[in-house]
């Protein structure tokens, strides 16, 4: 077990009548890369703001290292941020950005010149030493904001949704560079953002944040099968929520039929809410199908089908498939057990790890 | 039809452009060859340049002008520095501009009224034990009411450059380890450069030939350009010494602007 680099404990963040943080509680190990992901607005670049020393909590603590450094202000704390505008200092060119920091720090002329060269190598932009910041691309400024973060050698780099401004080609290929660049540095990466493509792709750890709270922390596979209620489920990937309920354990029952499932720890009778993600969704002929759904519309996304269908309760259903079907056709729809996940209502992440842990081996 | 829609419009842009700018210049070159009994000749910028008391003048008028600039420029900028980081900035800007909206006459008058030798600031010296100052009409009170009202043209400029200045500039600068001095010196000031830069020609150039305020503050001691044109022309009528004063003036003034508006190239080597 690596050791724990960052720890906040109970971080309250109050404004005159607005909660932005609620009692935030994590642990950063070294070398592992985290990412915050809600919406606009839940409070994950307010966590960043506080850990780099822009913002204080309210109350809580925060802990750097095993220090408390809620009062120790910004340019003394061995952190760096990766800003979403990247805020290059357009009053300087690119070496001098980088090399900022250490001047800074009183390095060695001689040693800036070799880490400035150093990081500008590390992404790829070794020849752009002496241009202009308003001679970069977009692609390039971000790759230069990063030398000028990991120049100083942090322990932790903060980054504040740095890929939103680029691309959807770019973003791609700089969530593949993030990720060879963490283990490469094997440093603690800690990525706010909103998009949870890129969450699911780059991470070890997820925390989903909304309102202010985390709601739910885990590795990417984790969050996306086994979501602890509607809002991660809804916002972490796409799928189908069905209210229903548990007959017993390992059986559940919604829209009428019984299904088996993978999910126990529940009380009898329970109201639950069931997820099963499009791509689980196999459609058969009307008779083999578990359930019957009315195509309504289908999207070619180009390596898939997105069909948007209706069953008779007017339930909507997302299904993905590899190949397209008519519109207004009456298929059938067939899942296993584990393609179910079953959520209960107003379950705390303690509570339903524990239930996990009960009859997962 | 859209053509002629369009010069309707430049119409009388051209118009005020060609009266008011391009004939009064002409003129004044035009006068600036002309002696007082109205002979083509080049005598007045002979005398201009070999006299020294033009010469004089012109270093008079151009070190005033200077010390107003700065010490405008040095009240302005931390002035305008704390104000974009109020909370209500732009009300408190605009009490700093609201005195540029009263006539600069009355201005002077009110400082004539305040640091004559009985005015309120002699009162309140007395107040305080100290004895009686003599301030009007010395260099001093000259310059220093002089700055009075020039600093919202300084401050303007300089505060819509610190405004202009994202946030995230400065949490960038803390981050990599800057103290707020470092930031200030390092970043702010830098990137505030063509604030100042628009602050010292507004301020500057009209400095160079400030008239009133040196005959009814600086006591008439103070001859600058200004004063000399304003000689020439309603006393001893030299209309063609005046305007090559004026010529010089010009050129000075197109000097400035060229100087304070050097864009900063920097080589990619």
């Amino acid at each position: 077990m690596s050791k724990t680099i960052i720890e906040l404990q109970h971080v309250y963040k109050k404004y005159d009548d607005f909660t932005a943080l609620k009692d935030i509680n994590f642990k950063l190990n070294q070398g592992e890369f985290y990412t915050l992901l809600g919406p606009s607005g839940c409070g994950k670049t307010t966590i960043l703001q506080t850990i780099a020393g822009f913002t204080d909590a309210t109350s809580g603590q925060v802990l750097f290292d095993g220090q408390k450094i809620n009062d120790i202000p910004a340019n003394k704390r061995q952190l760096n941020t990766v800003f979403q505008d990247y805020a290059l200092f357009p009053n300087m060119n690119v070496f001098e950005n980088v090399a900022f920091g250490l001047i800074l720090h009183k390095v060695k002329k001689a040693e800036v010149a070799e880490r400035v060269h150093d990081a500008l190598k590390l992404v790829q932009l070794d020849q752009y030493a002496n241009r202009e910041i308003s001679e970069l691309s977009g692609g390039q400024k971000q790759r230069i904001a990063i030398a000028r973060a990991i120049v100083n050698r942090p322990k932790v780099l903060l980054l504040d949704e740095p890929l939103s401004a680029l691309d959807a080609k770019l973003r791609k290929d700089m969530q593949y560079e993030l990720r060879s660049l963490q283990q490469n540095l094997g440093i603690t990466f800690l990525f706010v953002t909103h998009d949870q493509e890129e969450a699911l792709a780059m991470s070890d750890q997820i925390f989903v944040m909304n309102k202010g709270q985390i709601l739910q922390k885990g590795d990417p596979v984790d969050i996306y099968d086994e979501p602890i209620n509607h809002f991660v489920a809804d916002f972490i990937g796409e799928s189908n929520i069905i209210p229903g309920h548990m007959v017993r354990d390992y059986e559940v029952s919604f829209l009428g039929h019984t299904f088996e499932c993978a999910d126990a720890g529940m009380r009898p009778n329970e109201p639950v809410e069931v997820v099963i993600r499009p791509e689980d969704l196999v459609i058969t002929t009307p008779e083999k199908g578990k359930l019957q759904v009315k195509v309504s519309t289908q999207l070619f996304r180009g390596d898939y089908y997105e069909i948007l269908a209706y069953d008779m309760q007017d339930n909507e259903w997302l299904i993905h498939s590899t190949n397209a079907t008519t519109d207004n056709a009456i298929i059938g729809l067939t899942f296993g057990p584990n393609d179910m996940h079953v959520m209960r209502y107003n379950e705390t992440e303690a509570k339903f790890n524990s239930r996990l842990e009960t009859y997962e081996e | 039809m859209k053509k002629s829609f369009r010069a309707m419009f430049y119409t009388p842009y051209m118009m005020w452009l060609a009266l008011f700018v391009i004939a009064p210049v002409g003129l004044i070159v035009y006068y600036s060859f002309f002696n007082i009994s109205h002979q083509f000749t080049f005598d007045n910028y002979a005398t201009f340049f070999r006299s020294g008391t033009y010469l004089t003048m012109t270093a008079n008028s151009v070190l005033y002008a200077f010390l107003i600039t700065l010490i405008s420029l040095l009240i302005s900028y931390p002035m305008a520095l704390v104000i974009s980081k109020l909370k209500h900035r732009d009300l408190w800007i605009l009490l700093v501009i609201l005195p540029t909206w009263i006539n600069l006459l009355l201005k002077a008058y009110a400082f004539i009224g305040l640091l004559s030798h009985d005015g309120l600031v002699n009162n309140l010296f007395e107040l305080v034990g100290l004895p009686a100052q003599h301030m009007l009409f010395t260099d001093t009170s000259f310059i220093l009411v002089a700055s009075y009202i020039q600093i919202p043209f300084m401050i303007l400029p300089i505060y819509n450059s610190l405004t202009d200045i994202s946030d995230s500039y400065i949490k960038a600068s803390h981050d990599l380890g800057a103290t707020n001095w470092q930031t200030l010196t390092k970043i702010i000031i830098p990137m505030t450069m063509p604030g100042i830069k628009s602050g010292v020609q507004i301020v500057f150039i009209p400095s160079l030939s400030l008239f009133m305020l040196s005959r009814l503050i600086g006591g008439n001691k103070i001859i600058t350009l200004g004063t000399a044109v304003e000689e020439h022309f309603l006393t001893t009528m030299n209309w063609g010494m005046g305007s090559t004063i004026g010529v010089v003036l010009i050129i000075s003034m197109v000097v400035v602007m060229l100087f304070t508006n050097t864009k900063r190239k920097r080589g990619r080597n």
